[in-house]
């Protein structure tokens, strides 16, 4: 029941992630699920791919100089509704065990278009100001509520 | 050279202003008694000098030292700890150490005798800075097994100076105690000083009006001319450099009058050569080369031809001041890769030595130094493996922390680890370059 995923150490250098995902988006891997973890000098990225392209991503990490190992992870399902993430975490709790990481998929369940990333960005406003210019589709408040 | 219009004071002006030839003789004198005792005593030194075919009645006088056979600091670890004592150990008052070129550091062992001259030679470096009895000498090495602080300390206290023994860190403190009890003299790093000074002028004292500091004895790193003149005008003092080493004795080893004209040596207790370190011939005065030191009074733990490492020059002309012994320039750099940092001897192998036995590190290393707010910043820049790869980042944080704790705790000093991408530390062909200083130290 455990799914794979492949860890990847970047330095926190100016660049690094988007030479990551260059890499793997012209090699054609699709990536379903990532996340960055950072501290102030490395960052360790966790992605999920399809099970078939893990070991040709793994490799072709590997031979483009990167640290990069699979690791097994669980992927379980949250209900969709107030606490329903809550109800899992108290599950993990009971059973005395800890969260180390945890992030979600890109991609929503229900046929939508594209996936829909949360981001937290150093300079908020002016990340707005260079959406808005390049007309990338940006949730409201209001659009969220509608979800 | 002029003769400037200072006064000049003298500890022992018999042995500080004794002829060449005088001093010749009691160096030869010496030397001959000093090779008997380490090769009655030192079985390693021994088969050094049978392998070479040399025995001590082949010894006459300085004009002889040729002969004898090199001492280096890989010699004192590998006959750690007690192997290359001259006297019993019952006869061993003190034991001092710094660090090794690997994992282990190195020590020395102090007779009664070795101690009461270390303490002669300190008395005259501070006495050449100005000190006398009515001076209060605060001394800001560490004491410990660094041979600093005690050195100053034992100096100060033969000269009969109220010594006010602060070791080191706690610059609040230190300032506080300097201006409490009108401190004159102070003995510490160059960087240190640096950074007292700073932090006195950011605090608003004015040490011309509100302190009582007149100079200062500076030594255990390499420093500039420009670093002095800072010293200099911040703390409104003259700032004298000290040149020592652990195998040797410490600090006091070579001193400067406030000539500041280059480092006497205190030759009726060591002989200075500069040889070629290539070939390891003896070179003439005026010449650049390596420093080698042979102690010649020592007798709990003597050292012949003890390699230094440090390049530099040697002048017996006169000095202003009106001494007699030898001085040496400034340190212009190494033969070898050792680095001075916060006044801890760091040789790359140390790290390495760490690195190769922490399991799963790559022993690809890059030492950045670096000087920030006057302090020396030590970075290790490791190569992230596979091996050493977690998935969390507790797990990097905690290997991080291993190799800093490691370090710390084979070379004394705390560093900065900075994981890097594998491969991304240059491999070079040959002897690859894995320190990076940033300091302009030479």
């Amino acid at each position: 029941m455990f799914i794979k995923q492949i860890s990847v150490f970047l330095e926190n250098k100016r660049g690094a992630l988007r030479e990551m995902t260059e890499l793997l988006g012209k090699s054609g891997v699709d990536l379903l699920a990532l996340s960055v973890a950072d501290t102030q000098n490395f960052g360790i990225i966790r992605i999920i791919v399809s099970s078939v392209a893990t070991e040709p991503a793994l490799k072709l990490l590997r031979d483009n100089g990167y640290t990069a190992k699979v690791n097994h992870v669980i992927c379980a399902e949250v209900p969709d509704r107030p606490l329903g993430l809550c109800e899992l975490l108290s599950l993990i709790e009971q059973a005395n065990l800890s969260v180390e990481y945890m992030y979600s998929f890109l991609r929503a369940s229900r046929g939508s278009e594209g996936a829909h990333m949360i981001l937290r960005l150093s300079d908020g406003e002016k990340a707005m100001q260079v959406f808005q210019m390049h007309e990338v589709n940006l949730f409201s408040q209001e659009d969220v509520d509608a979800l | 050279m002029e003769m400037s219009q200072r006064e000049h004071r003298i500890y022992n002006p018999a042995m500080e202003c004794i002829s060449r030839d005088e001093l010749h003789k009691i160096q030869g004198e010496r030397l001959v008694a000093t090779v008997k005792r380490e090769y009655e005593n030192v079985p390693m030194y021994r088969a050094r000098m049978d392998a070479a075919g040399i025995k001590p009645e082949d010894i006459h006088g300085v004009e002889d030292l040729k002969y004898l056979p090199f001492m280096e600091k890989t010699d004192l670890r590998d006959y750690y700890p007690f192997d290359l004592f001259a006297s019993p150990k019952s006869e061993i008052v003190r034991i001092q150490g710094s660090s090794g070129t690997t994992g282990k550091p190195i020590v020395s062992g102090y007779t009664r005798n070795d101690i009461e001259i270390w303490s002669e030679m300190m008395a005259r470096t501070l006495t050449a800075a100005g000190a006398t009895k009515d001076d209060v000498v605060q001394v800001t090495y560490g004491l410990g097994l660094f041979t600093g602080g005690f050195g100053a300390y034992q100096g100060a206290d033969r000269i009969g100076a109220m010594v006010i023994p602060m070791s080191s860190g706690n610059t609040n403190r230190q300032i506080m105690m300097m201006k409490d009890l009108g401190t004159t003299l102070l003995c510490c790093t160059p960087s240190y000083a640096t950074y007292l000074g700073e932090t006195i002028r950011e605090m608003g004292i004015d040490p011309n009006k509100d302190l009582k500091l007149k100079a200062g004895c500076f030594g255990a790193e390499p420093w500039t001319e420009e670093m002095r003149k800072r010293i200099e005008e911040l703390l409104g003092i003259d700032a004298c450099d000290i040149y020592g080493l652990t195998e040797i004795s410490g600090p006091g080893v070579a001193f400067e009058c406030l000539e500041k004209h280059g480092m006497h040596i205190n030759e009726d207790h060591v002989i200075a050569e500069i040889i070629n370190p290539a070939t390891g011939e003896q070179l003439p005065y005026g010449k650049p080369g390596e420093l080698v030191f042979t102690t010649i009074t020592k007798t709990g733990m003597p050292m012949l031809r003890y390699r230094t490492h440090d390049i530099c020059t040697l002048t017996d002309e006169k000095c202003g001041c009106g001494r007699t012994l030898a001085r040496m320039g400034r340190i212009t750099g190494r033969t070898d890769d050792m680095l001075v940092i916060r006044g801890v001897n760091v040789f790359p192998s140390q790290i390495e030595s760490v690195l190769v036995r922490a399991d799963g590190v790559a022993p690809h290393y890059m030492l950045i130094v670096d000087r920030i707010n006057s302090s020396d910043t030590l970075e290790v820049q490791v190569e992230m493996t596979e091996d050493m790869f977690g998935d969390t980042i507790s797990h990097i944080e905690n290997v991080r922390k291993y190799i800093i704790d490691q370090i710390k705790s084979v070379v004394g000093i705390a560093s900065k680890v900075t994981l890097v991408a594998p491969k991304s530390i240059p491999r070079s062909e040959g002897k690859a370059k894995r320190v990076i200083d940033n300091r302009n130290l030479h």
